[in-house]
């Protein structure tokens, strides 16, 4: 049974039914995964003991006929979900030894339709970066690699570890979340689907907060169906959640009917500057495919999307700045003692937080300063209404936006020192994030240095429906098998 | 009108201008954002929920009952209820604050502006103009007396409802800041929104105080914290007026600034510390959505309002012909008006207010009871009031009654009969009684017969007495009269 691994999700819940192998059997043959690729550095804790508990108490359930949704999948959660008993990090060392007495509300709501969790993906710090470098527990590293490579591939960020994790088979899904592309450029980065759901469609709740009017859970996957299949457990109102949506969940699984027919596709024109031959080419490919499938693609335009980049490095470090004042060691964390309270504070945060994460408590502070709030916060309040209003003046013609997910593809982990390079990788999954609308990822194709690349689509607000029916017409039509050599 | 109070200086008087920000503490069953509860004097950090202690990815949830409470003082402040307001986080470090920021509404309030209309000596009334009333949590308490090398936080109250309500800076002396702050209490007690206990905390008030002459700019003003009683509120303005009149006066300027009061001392201190030094960083709470009221929800709270203290003196007053002073003593406190209306009902209104006020008031004072713990009920209390109208007894005797009523919680009847105090009323007993006492004195008769009038009194006096005080004092009058005169 080396192939368990290889399965889909819809697949290994096939099988399981049958009683071709079991939940046991299938966590095994992921946990020999997780060992054989450890170097890979995709989990921050492994919980192979758990899940072995886990497998077994689904076969249980699936024996009694009382399986779940995902009964038996084993799964890896970013250790950004606050877990019971078992340690989430956030991959920060101000977290290294917190462990949660409480279930964030959408790892819950998984380990209820009977997932098993393989472990704690990596990610950067409190999810603030693009490239997984950010990390405490160290650089999770991507499966793939372009020919003639020494050195490792970073696996996107700040979902890296949960991409890694599923593009090397060390997990069939994985959870992610995405604040400014966190899910959708590591998935493309690793050649795997990521969904970033609409703002406020999955719970927040026990989710450890970087910017809370931005941060999005969603599933990372190796399939369209699996990531519809994951998204329905996901979702869902949450009352701890005042931002969650209080709306039904349809079955996001029933509409991958692949007829797109009449569907109206827009091409966002500015998000043609400066994009490479390569990336372009991919990208008209996909409109070829969505075409050739029944739909009608037109140029839109989307004015605004020069300033999002720039807009949201100003909206998500205010909010991280003051959802990180928490972590203060006065209650639980780190804590390095000091002589007195600002001290000791001092001595903890310099401690506790990375460069990075320092970086964005410094920015987020300096623009909601006295004096330079009106021109830094509210500005860019106001620029975000006008982004969010191009999408919404685009959906008047519009189902759905195509674009690529990300301006290159995976680069040399250490390549991209400097961190406004870095915020440039999220140049075409910030405006969407910036707007609230659900967006995916869905790999196309290697390029010429072998290495995966995927293309975008954006839907209307709560519309995932349309963007996983036409994101699983991409996929088909693209037939993406190539796996990273080795796993 | 009275005329404006000032204080002299050297270089003569000087008007306060004086501005109240109000902590009260909303009674509710939990927190503003989670549901633990709000029971005051638990054991330290047992009424602590995940959201309180601001664990990971904790997020706050609006406590509809919070909303309803600062809605219903809204009203009672005659206010402005806004359809839309927002929750803005106010950032600061410190170790009873846990989330590092606390959850205010800076730029746009629930409650907008309104009134209160403060009841000053010599039944004049002064209206204060409030600005604002905003929801915001309270912090937990650093415990610093438990270690002497260690600070201890409790956050029990961490996350507790608090209104924040805001007066324009319209008093002008201590007494009108002081009448300001009662008739909140008043208020918020009558709405049952704060119990209004400034020694418990559960009402705070930090006192903006400024000088000036008369007619001039309003001058710089201190902010004034840790004033714990109305009392102290009121020491506190006068002590910090003087301090920024002699300032001025010596030609330097006020700072503005935070003061504390220090009321073992009787001064206000400057804090003087780097946290002074705050830039809050307000911005909207991306945790909460806006807090949009429904028509429906506004006017559920309207319909449920009791009677306020403005109203219920202008009924007390219209309806059972009181006077200013009495009215407002009688609708200072609901239980104590309420207890008014049933010794009333049905009897003379106004020498129940006087029985009340006077007699019964009087007593709990000098046992240092509440209304609540009284020993004579009001339905006693009538009991005894009947019992004077009928002529069962007299006033004077009423007054014995009543001392022992309060002694013993018996009803009135029961000790009229059992001390035989009942009134005697019978002509003919009465006559045997005077003329007894005419006989004993007759030289007196013969003095008071030649002209010296004055000694009915003393006629009146040695009749009661022998009597034990239970003739009815009309009929002896009348009678005496007329056996003197004769």
């Amino acid at each position: 049974m080396s192939n368990l691994t290889d399965l889909t999700m819809a697949d290994a819940l096939h099988g399981l039914e049958s009683g071709d192998f079991s939940a046991v059997d299938l966590t095994r043959a992921y946990i020999g995964k997780m060992e054989a690729h450890k170097s890979l550095n995709a989990y921050i804790t492994e919980t192979p003991e758990l899940a072995l508990q886990q497998a077994e108490a689904s076969d249980t359930r699936r024996r009694k006929g009382e399986a779940g949704a995902m009964d038996g999948m084993p799964i890896a959660m970013k250790d950004l979900f606050c877990t019971e008993g078992v340690r989430t990090t956030a991959a920060s060392h101000m977290l290294e030894n917190f462990v949660p007495t409480y279930e964030s509300t959408v790892s819950g709501k998984l380990k209820a339709a009977g997932a098993v969790m393989l472990g704690k993906a990596n990610l950067d710090e409190f999810a603030m970066g693009g490239a997984n470098s950010n990390s405490y527990f160290g650089q999770a590293a991507n499966p793939w690699k372009a020919a003639g490579d020494t050195g490792v591939r970073v696996p996107g960020g700040s979902s890296g570890g949960s991409a890694a994790a599923v593009a090397a088979h060390m997990a069939i899904a994985a959870t992610g979340t995405d604040t400014g592309g966190s899910i959708r450029q590591p998935a493309s980065y690793c050649g795997i689907v990521g969904v970033k759901p609409t703002y406020g469609r999955c719970s927040r709740w026990g989710v450890v907060a970087f910017a809370s009017s931005l941060d999005q859970p969603g599933p990372m996957a190796r399939t369209v169906a699996d990531a519809a299949l994951m998204l329905n457990v996901m979702a869902g109102f949450d009352p701890k959640d005042s931002t969650s949506a209080d709306m039904a969940v349809p079955d996001f699984s029933a509409v991958l009917t692949g007829d797109i027919r009449g569907l109206k596709v827009g091409i966002p024109r500015e998000y043609r500057e400066g994009v490479s031959p390569e990336i372009l080419a991919v990208w008209q490919q996909g409109e070829e495919w969505l075409r050739a499938a029944g739909a009608e693609v037109v140029e839109v335009s989307l004015p605004n999307t020069r300033a999002a980049l720039a807009t949201y490095y100003i909206i998500a470090p205010a909010e991280a700045s003051s959802n990180l004042a928490r972590y203060d060691g006065v209650r639980y964390g780190l804590r390095v003692p000091g002589d007195g309270l600002a001290e000791m504070y001092e001595n903890t945060r310099a401690a506790g937080f990375g460069n990075e994460v320092k970086r964005r408590i410094l920015i987020g502070t300096y623009v909601l300063s006295a004096g330079y709030y009106d021109a830094y916060y509210l500005k860019a309040q106001k620029v975000r209404a006008l982004v969010a209003r191009d999408f919404a003046e685009a959906y008047k013609q519009v189902d759905v936006l195509l674009t690529p997910t990300a301006p290159t593809t995976a680069f040399v982990a250490g390549s991209q020192e400097d961190p406004v390079t870095m915020y440039l990788n999220d140049v075409f999954t910030v405006p969407a994030s910036l707007a609230g609308i659900p967006g995916a990822a869905v790999p196309v194709g290697l390029a010429a240095n072998g290495l995966p690349l995927g293309l975008q689509l954006l839907g209307r607000p709560f519309d995932e429906e349309t963007l996983l029916r036409v994101a699983g017409v991409i996929e088909e039509a693209a037939g993406f098998t190539a796996r990273p050599e080795g796993f | 009108m009275s005329t404006t109070y000032t204080i002299d200086g050297e270089t003569g008087p000087w008007e306060l201008v004086i501005g109240l920000e109000v902590h009260a503490q909303v009674i509710s069953q939990s927190k503003l954002f989670s549901g633990a509860s709000t029971t005051f004097g638990a054991e330290p950090n047992t009424q602590v929920s995940l959201v309180d202690a601001a664990m990971p990815g904790m997020l706050p949830v609006i406590n509809k009952e919070c909303v309803a409470q600062a809605v219903r003082t809204g009203f009672g402040l005659n206010s402005a209820i806004n359809r839309r307001s927002v929750f803005d986080r106010k950032n600061y470090f410190y170790a009873d604050l846990p989330q590092g920021y606390q959850i205010s509404q800076f730029k746009q309030p629930v409650v907008g502006e309104g009134w209160v209309d403060i009841d000053l000596e010599g039944g004049e009334v002064k209206r204060v103009r409030v600005e604002r009333l905003h929801l915001e949590q309270d912090a937990g308490k650093s415990l610093h007396d438990q270690s002497p090398t260690k600070t201890f936080v409790d956050l029990n109250r961490s996350g507790v409802a608090l209104m924040e309500i805001v007066s324009f800076p319209d008093m002008r002396s201590p007494d009108e800041a002081g009448a300001y702050v009662r008739k909140l209490r008043t208020i918020v007690r009558y709405l049952g929104t704060c119990d209004g206990n400034m020694e418990e905390g559960s009402m705070r008030c930090d006192v903006n105080v400024s000088v000036r002459k008369a007619g001039a700019e309003y001058g710089t003003r201190c902010e004034i914290k840790n004033v714990n009683s109305v009392r102290n509120m009121m020491l506190a303005i006068e002590y910090e007026a003087r301090r920024q009149i002699e300032i001025l006066e010596e030609g330097g300027s006020i700072t503005q600034e935070t003061r504390l009061w220090d009321a073992g001392k009787g001064i206000t201190r400057s804090m003087r510390n780097k946290e002074e030094a705050h830039d809050y960083r307000y911005f909207p709470d991306p945790d909460l959505l806006p807090l949009v009221l429904e028509e429906s929800f506004i006017e559920g709270i309207k319909a449920t309002l009791p009677e306020l203290p403005d109203a219920k003196k202008a009924r007390f007053m219209s309806e059972y012909g009181l006077g200013d002073y009495d009215a407002n003593v009688l609708v200072a406190e609901q239980d104590r008006a309420a207890f008014y209306e049933q010794v009333a009902k049905g009897r003379d209104a106004k020498i129940a207010a006087n029985w009340v006020i006077v007699e019964l008031l009087g007593a709990l004072n000098k046992a240092g009871k509440d209304l609540a713990e009284s020993p004579v009920s009001a339905d006693k209390l009538g009991g005894l009031l009947d019992l004077m109208a009928d002529n069962t007894i007299s006033g004077r005797i009423a007054k014995d009654v009543f001392a022992e009523m309060v002694e013993s919680g018996k009803d009135a009847g029961t000790i009229v009969e059992e001390k035989g105090l009942r009134q005697v009323t019978d002509t003919g007993a009465i006559d045997t009684l005077i003329d007894q006492v005419m006989a004993e004195h007759a030289d007196k008769v013969a003095e008071y017969r030649s002209g010296k009038d004055k000694l009915f009194g003393f006629f009146v006096g040695q009749a009661m007495k022998r009597s034990q005080g239970k003739a009815n004092p009309a009929m002896l009058n009348d009678l005496l009269k007329k056996k003197l005169d004769a």
